[in-house]
């Protein structure tokens, strides 16, 4: 049980600082929307819905990026990740805080940017925001665990786009299928599995991250 | 740790080496039958497919050192691992190359994205290539050990992911046009093939025990330097 409430107060704790700070998520909101609009004149006119679909899945996931990009710089900043470690507490609670706090901000962004997105483009079914859900939790789990390495490099800006690309590759996959392919079941199973899967291996493999 | 300590002292590896690369090129040239459908740009199969299994292996062999290092703490895996995830990375870069020549010579093009073998292949390399940016911007110490090792865990489980993303992905971006499994082997085209394939598994172990006893050196002299100083 205890290990719960370590994970509370220390999503609460994001959370908290981001009311008090607000330098993350208007950030993302602003971002997001800007990149839907870039989208419009990205696309030429006449290409089809399917097209703009798929760049829902970018404009998701590089706002994403920016605000994984945030996620671990006050804490490395600050010392505070050493206090952490010290804690009596499991280290995967960090990890898992850390995750549920950005998942909050994705999803609140996404509150916003997929109506924006209907509006501005084409409809969305109740199969793009299952997808869009499913993938929020790889993107948070993956992303969050990279971002704690990135913040301890010396180009932490610069990594943690790097790190996080390629292994979000089957997240878009899985999302424009879902959104676009007629059996999007098995684009759903799949994004749920990429989930498991790497959940697992962030979960178990956090400790070696923060500890030495 | 039970390992099997197999020595082979160096200049004998990289003899074997040789010796099995120059075989495979003269039993693909002139002993394996020349392919009925694809003439003679079928060959490049013969250091293609080795090529990227030898890369595999890498992949495989550095991913298994990270896990050493993160489980057991054995020392030194940590360069073990790093040097085989670069040989892997130089035999990705091979594959692609010559994936890319052979996608030339038998559909006309370059680059296509219904070759799914080719495909994971670039996103492997990307992400290996993401493993030396880690790698050089965090300082050397069990800091960067632990974080290479756990992102080189991270591409054993990505391999058969994006595989399986690959596959589900040319269902809506591609119907698959080309099969590259032309017909069955026949009996000469395997043997050559095997033998190519141990080839490259014996040049790919003579170049990861070549770069490992440099950067030991390289690591034994800084200690020395320090030492003095």
């Amino acid at each position: 049980m205890s290990y719960t409430r370590d994970v509370g107060a220390l999503a609460r704790k994001d959370l908290l600082l981001e009311l008090r700070a607000r330098d993350t998520l208007p950030a993302m909101l602003i971002f997001v929307i800007a990149t839907l609009v870039v989208f419009h004149f990205a696309l030429p006119s006449g290409s089809s819905d399917l097209a703009s679909n798929g760049l829902l899945w970018v404009a998701i996931l590089f706002t994403a990026l920016l605000g994984l990009g945030r996620s671990f710089v006050p804490e490395r900043e600050q010392g505070v990740l050493d206090g952490l470690v010290l804690a009596p507490c499991d280290r995967s609670a960090i990890w898992l805080a850390k995750s549920l706090a950005v998942l909050a901000f994705l999803g609140l962004v996404e509150v916003v940017a997929l109506p924006a997105f209907a509006i501005f483009f084409s409809g969305i079914d109740g199969t793009t925001v299952a997808a869009v859900v499913l993938a929020d939790l790889g993107i948070c789990a993956v992303g969050t665990f990279l971002a704690a390495m990135a913040a301890a490099g010396r180009a932490r800006e610069l990594l943690l786009p790097l790190l996080f690309l390629p292994l979000a590759i089957p997240i878009v996959v899985g999302g424009v299928g879902a959104s676009v392919a007629a059996n999007s079941g098995r684009y759903l199973a799949f994004l749920a599995l990429y989930d498991v899967i790497f959940a697992v291996i962030c979960w178990a493999s956090f400790e070696y991250v923060v500890t030495e | 740790m039970p390992s099997l300590r197999l020595r082979i002292s160096l200049p004998a590896l990289a003899t074997l080496a040789l010796g099995l690369v120059a075989g495979a090129v003269a039993l693909v040239f002139f002993f394996a039958p020349l392919d009925a459908d694809q003439g003679l740009s079928q060959k490049i199969f013969y250091f293609h497919v080795p090529i990227a299994l030898t890369a595999y292996a890498c992949f495989g062999w550095g991913a298994w050192k990270a896990l050493l290092h993160l489980w057991k703490r054995e020392p030194g895996a940590d360069l073990e691992s790093y040097v085989a995830i670069h040989q892997g990375v130089i035999f990705g870069a091979l594959t692609l190359l010559t994936g890319s020549i052979w996608a030339r010579a038998s559909w006309g093009v370059w680059w296509t994205w219904s070759s799914n073998q080719l495909v994971l292949f670039l996103v492997l390399f990307l992400f290996y290539c993401a493993y030396f940016m880690l790698r050089f911007s965090v300082d050397a110490g069990p800091q960067r050990a632990n974080f290479s090792a756990v992102y080189a865990l991270f591409g054993v489980a990505l391999i058969p992911v994006s595989f399986l993303a690959i596959r589900l992905a040319s269902d809506f971006i591609h119907p698959t046009v080309f099969t590259s499994a032309g017909p069955q082997m026949s009996a000469r085209m395997f043997f050559t093939f095997c033998v190519c394939l141990a080839g490259m598994l014996a040049l790919a172990a003579t170049l990861y025990a070549v770069e490992l006893s440099g950067k030991r050196l390289d690591l034994r002299l800084r200690e020395l330097r320090e030492a003095l100083a």
